[in-house]
């Protein structure tokens, strides 16, 4: 799989290692009431989709930059590559 | 028909006309008191046991393909039973015991071979943990044993021992250990539940669940509507995207994992040989094929193929092994999807709704697990109560911090 870096250019995937959903993005509010259901989401529960999946890649043999890939799991295909750090600030993380 | 020698010898007499379809091709019934999605080892399994061990009647197993098609047909065949931790090790021994007695229970010839495994040791460290793996198995009624470096060069004189980075310095062996005609086991199953009255119901994809106030009393099929009392799935590999219908999120990632087989030999490798440094793992086939596999390739997939990077790590880890590996030919290699879990470790459970029930997160331990996770499924099915060595594989243990993480890797499907 050829992953298309937004600053790098197209890099093999064997530059990356793979975390999972990118749902990992949106940690909880550790305040919240029932944060220990929340938690037991985040951390254990997955959607799992057979077909368009975002999902956290890390460049640790390049940038070392979090991205989040946009990856069919059926056929392999990737149909979009974004910076893990534009997708947090654009859900209003780092406020 | 019972299937014997004198069988075979009275057929060869006799031109072979006697033999019959070894089950029948049922049309499905309006409802059933049992239904259990998917015609793999573990769905047929259970069908099986529920049939011979819990009595039960009207039975049928849905399969979207064909039985045996999916990861029962895909994987390297290796039965074994050596884990530490207390939530697993009985319930993969109880496992073990029932491959011992399988072919004359199912009157079915499975080739179930103990020609024993091992696991290679190439630190200290690693001696101490597979010393006490190897206690935990005998403390569970399993064999184990640690090999000296020269009983491991009597039996396996091709490995590569000095191996300047990774050097073999023992190992731990389960003598009853080996491996199993993958494909005869469902068949197997297949037959013996078949000749119990189970109606297996193939070419029929179940494409949702019929849920109202809580409980479930039927699937929608291909083949339209099936109503059940109680609904098991056992399909893991596709549990997410079954689950899925049912409104359910599970602790599960779907992960394609390879295997490869080369060109037939003549008989090199007596048993099973897992290399501790990489992660490799080699047996030879009755075929004569080397049959190998080692990680993951590491991403979500549902594609049943994966990439090159992953072939080339496992066959790195095969030369470092077994250098002679390397002038064999590699006939062919496949993916196969496995329902990756949160702990490493399955589930057969209940599920918040009534009638249904699950099985699944087998990771890539499916295949050794087949006779009891039939036999586990079905006393749950039977009895709602969950078996006696299966009472750790619950869907809420994350929750409660009872995880069963026999590698210690944390909430990382893909390290598992």
């Amino acid at each position: 799989m050829i992953i298309n870096h937004p600053l790098l250019g197209p890099r093999d995937a064997q530059e990356f290692t793979y975390l999972g959903d990118a749902n990992l993005i949106n940690r909880p509010d550790w305040q919240a009431e029932d944060a220990v259901d929340q938690f037991h989401e985040y951390l254990y529960q997955r959607d799992n989709p057979a077909g368009k999946h975002r999902e956290l890649w890390y460049h640790e043999a390049g940038d070392r930059s979090w991205l989040v890939v946009t990856r069919d799991t059926l056929t392999h295909e990737i149909t979009g590559v974004e910076l893990a750090r534009d997708v947090a600030l654009k859900s209003g993380r780092g406020k | 028909m019972s299937y014997s020698g004198w069988r075979v010898i009275k057929e060869a007499l006799s031109g072979h006309k006697g033999w019959k379809p070894a089950w029948r091709d049922p049309v499905p019934a309006s409802d059933y008191d049992f239904v259990i999605i998917g015609g793999g080892g573990h769905g047929l399994a259970t069908a099986y046991y529920l049939a011979r061990e819990y009595r039960a009647k009207r039975i049928a197993v849905i399969e979207k393909g064909w039985i045996g098609g999916g990861n029962v047909g895909r994987n390297t065949t290796i039965i074994r039973s050596n884990y530490l931790l207390d939530g697993n090790e009985p319930f993969y021994e109880f496992s073990l015991k029932l491959w011992e007695g399988l072919e004359q229970d199912f009157n079915y010839n499975a080739m179930v071979s103990q020609r024993g495994i091992l696991n290679l040791i190439h630190s200290d460290a690693q001696r101490d943990a597979f010393t006490r793996r190897g206690n935990a198995m005998i403390l569970n009624g399993a064999d184990a044993e640690m090999l000296s470096v020269e009983q491991i060069r009597q039996r396996y004189p091709f490995l590569n021992f000095n191996n300047a980075r990774f050097p073999i310095k023992g190992g731990l062996a389960q003598h009853r250990g080996g491996t199993v005609r993958h494909d005869a086991v469902a068949w197997g199953y297949a037959r013996g539940a078949d000749r119990l009255g189970v109606d297996i119901i193939q070419n029929c994809e179940v494409t949702g669940f019929r849920i109202k106030g809580g409980i479930c009393s039927g699937v929608e099929t291909t083949r339209g509507f099936i109503g059940a009392k109680k609904v098991g799935c056992a399909v893991a590999g596709s549990s997410g995207r079954l689950m899925a219908q049912a409104g359910m999120r599970l602790p599960i990632e779907s992960h394609v994992l390879q295997a490869f087989v080369t060109e037939g030999l003549k008989p090199v490798l007596p048993g099973v040989v897992t290399f501790g440094a990489g992660h490799f793992y080699v047996s030879q086939s009755d075929k004569g094929g080397l049959v190998f596999g080692g990680d993951l390739d590491g991403y979500n997939s549902y594609a049943q193929r994966g990439n090159l990077p992953t072939v080339e790590d496992v066959c790195e880890g095969g030369m470092a092994l077994m250098p002679a590996i390397g002038r064999a030919r590699l006939l062919r290699m496949w993916g196969g999807i496995m329902d990756m879990s949160m702990d490493g470790s399955p589930i057969i459970d209940k599920t918040h709704i009534d009638g249904l029930y699950f099985n699944g997160g087998w990771c890539y331990g499916g295949f050794k697990a087949t006779p009891a996770s039939g036999w586990c499924f079905a006393h749950l099915l039977a009895t709602d109560k969950p078996h006696e060595v299966a009472t750790a594989y619950r869907f809420d243990r994350f929750k409660r911090g009872y995880m069963i993480d026999e590698k210690g890797q944390g909430a990382q499907p893909n390290l598992h």
